[in-house]
């Protein structure tokens, strides 16, 4: 049991995100984001003035502009200073660290954020500069390859195989047909080897866009959402940080996080996976003993529309956004970050009964 | 709207990094053509070693050598070599688990394509000729039937060569288009006009120059375009004494706050045209165009008097 979360309730109570596109090259990260920060507000009813804690999730390297944090600030109305803060990370983490500030009672209202503007550079590329920077970074392995090990990793252990993996993709990209933010949907073609076992199809899109949700406490979540997401449970591991230390055909860390976050106690209905490869949702499925029965990715996942950063964020907007439709009683959502699914968020969304 | 602008951008960084005990060892060794292991607390031979159990997170020191030949745990055919990748043909990428290691190193294997690789199967070290102390000592692997050692036991090793290495440099560079988005490629396209425009909120009728097409304050988009100067104030300013690479200009010179008529931020521009020891806050002052400057060089006293401080103070 979480038992923190027993002390204070905290709910998804709105979110936005924008049209994932290849480029935006008309915007700058702050002219991307402002939508989707007054689409929040505007579900709400709340004014900047009315939230208590703000935190972001986003990273200069994907767009190679410096302190660009700093910047897209302003769309928030960060003068005169606000409670903020900031995470070089996926919007995911950002989530939960501004579920930690509800908790403590502190706020009541918080919204989070994050941005990823992949088109300026190459974000194969780019992600390098995250690996081990004496033994891995030097080879400039990118990320499409590090992907292709452990998809090899599955086909050699009988857990997934060609096929199988175009049939996730194929799967992905029809759901997202019903999604009109997604970048890739409907039927597109496998197509050929990017880093072999992985073809275009396997890998996702590159491209630009922005998440953002409001978080609430308790009551204050009852006002301001017909039927809040609320969270039930969150946590975050990570694995050894040696690829060749880790057994890739597996996720223990997303298996303890789900633990964590009491995902195992009752089945949910719905998982919004951050599975970036096909050959992910394989590894997730297992770690999260996930049934047939189980709606995964019903939004398209990151397989549709990836903008680094903000795609972990989007998962749990996504999942949230069912239980406010009435679409979903219980969800999961994922987030992950890092080559071959290094670090693992879980969270448990729940809606009231109806 | 008009034309986007784009332009390219490189980052470059050379990261310096010092060495811990264990990293310093194992590359110091491959400069020497020795590939070493830690031991952790349970036993196994990490390759690539660590200093932390990855498991304990207890330090681990106990070094030992393992062999240069080994077994491919998983593999991945890259046709498109990318730059900065150990091979510029097509190699496989490779995790490699060394005779006498329990967990795999990343390289490159070099082969003649997809059909020549197959997890399981043996390869060996190749050796750069040139080696520095770095992971790119090894070149890459390549293929070399021999007979699996699983039972091999790795030597110890004391981890002590002369001159050891103690940090590597590792350059970083990535390349990219820089788009500045709406606001600022307005404000640049005017500027290139010879025009100074910022942009008012809609809310707080705060005009900001240069634009970055949000008010901070409101959190609302900036749209509507106010030519702001061509004159103004200087609101505060600092003397420059050290010379900045590639910049032609002579020191001491001064960098100043200038809140151009009409905007309600300061934006920041040299002054030139007077000795440097006679600006002062409230100077009135005009931008300096260069032929054929696509922004003011710097900016010049206008000769009125001077602004008074409760007219500018706001701005500083
Ligand atoms: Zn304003």
């Amino acid at each position: 049991m979480q038992g923190a979360a027993a002390i204070r309730e905290i709910a998804v109570v709105a979110f936005a995100q924008t049209d994932h596109r290849r480029t935006t090259d008309e915007l700058s990260e702050v002219e991307m984001l402002m939508p989707v920060l007054h689409g929040v507000l505007e579900q709400t009813g709340l004014k900047t003035a009315d939230i208590d804690f703000t935190c972001s999730g986003s990273s200069d390297y994907l767009a190679g502009r410096a302190f660009s944090f700093t910047l897209a600030l302003d769309g928030v109305g960060a003068w005169p200073p606000i409670s903020e803060s900031h995470v070089e990370m996926d919007g995911a983490w950002a989530l939960y660290e501004a579920w930690t500030k509800l908790l403590t009672g502190d706020a009541d209202t918080a919204l989070v954020y994050s941005y990823g503007k992949s088109s300026p550079g190459s974000v194969r590329d780019v992600l390098t500069r995250q690996l081990d920077p004496y033994y891995v970074a030097p080879l400039w392995p990118d990320s499409v390859a590090l992907a292709a090990l452990q998809a090899q990793a599955l086909i050699d252990a009988g857990d997934t195989d060609e096929p199988a993996l175009a049939a996730v993709a194929a799967r992905s990209r029809t759901d997202a047909s019903a999604n009109s933010h997604a970048q890739v949907r409907g039927s597109v073609p496998q197509g050929d080897y990017v880093v072999r076992p992985l073809r275009t199809g396997d890998c996702p899109p590159v491209g630009d866009g922005a998440a953002a949700v409001i978080l609430a406490a308790g009551d204050r979540a009852r006002e301001l959402c017909e039927r809040p997401a609320w969270i039930s449970g969150i946590d975050h591991r990570i694995e050894a940080h040696g690829l060749g230390v880790r057994e890739l055909t597996d996720s223990p860390s997303t298996r303890l996080a789900a633990e964590k976050a009491g995902a195992f106690e009752r089945p949910v209905d719905t998982a919004e996976l951050h599975a970036p490869f096909t050959a992910q949702e394989v590894v997730l499925r297992k770690a999260l003993r996930l049934g047939d029965d189980v709606r995964v990715n019903p939004s398209g996942g990151a397989l549709a529309a990836n903008p680094v950063m903000a795609a972990g964020l989007i998962r749990i907007g996504e999942a949230a956004a069912r239980i406010h439709r009435g679409e979903s009683d219980r969800a999961l959502a994922h987030a992950t970050s890092g080559p071959c699914l290094q670090q693992n968020l879980v969270a448990v969304l729940e809606g009231d009964p109806r | 709207m008009p034309e986007v602008l784009k332009a390219p951008l490189v980052l470059e960084f050379p990261f310096t990094r010092s060495l811990g005990p264990v990293q310093s060892a194992f590359l110091t060794g491959l400069r020497e053509r020795v590939v070493l292991g830690v031991k952790t607390g349970d036993g196994r031979t990490l390759v690539p070693p660590v200093e932390y159990d990855p498991v304990t997170a207890e330090e681990i020191r106990d070094l030992v050598e393992v062999g240069a030949t080994g077994t491919v745990t998983t593999w991945a055919w890259n046709h498109e070599p990318r730059r900065g990748q150990p091979l510029d043909t097509p190699f496989a990428w490779v995790l490699v688990r060394l005779d006498g290691a329990d967990t795999a190193l990343l390289h490159a294997l070099d082969a003649p394509g997809p059909d020549a690789v197959r997890t399981g199967m043996r390869v060996r070290v190749r050796w750069a000729e040139e080696r520095t102390g770095a992971i790119t000592d090894i070149a890459c692997f390549e293929p070399y039937e021999s007979e699996g050692q699983e039972g091999h036991q790795p030597s110890a090793h004391s981890g002590e060569f002369q001159d050891m290495v103690t940090g590597i440099v590792a350059p970083a560079r990535l390349d990219y288009v820089y788009s500045p988005g709406r606001a600022q490629t307005d404000y640049i396209h005017a500027l290139s006009e010879q025009r100074t425009v910022g942009e008012r909120c809609p809310s707080c009728r705060k005009v900001y120059v240069p634009p970055r097409g949000a008010c901070p304050t409101c959190g609302v988009a900036t749209a509507e375009h106010v030519e702001v100067g061509p004159r103004g104030t200087v609101t505060t300013y600092c003397i420059v004494n050290i010379k900045a690479k590639n910049l032609d200009i002579e020191v001491p010179y001064v960098y100043a706050h200038i809140a151009l008529d009409g905007a309600d931020l300061a934006l920041h521009g040299r002054i030139g045209g007077m000795p440097y020891d006679q600006v002062r806050m409230g100077l009135r002052v005009e931008a300096v165009w260069s032929e054929g400057g696509r922004y003011p060089d710097h900016y010049r006293p206008t000769g009125e008097p001077d602004a008074d401080y409760d007219v500018y103070k706001e701005l500083l």
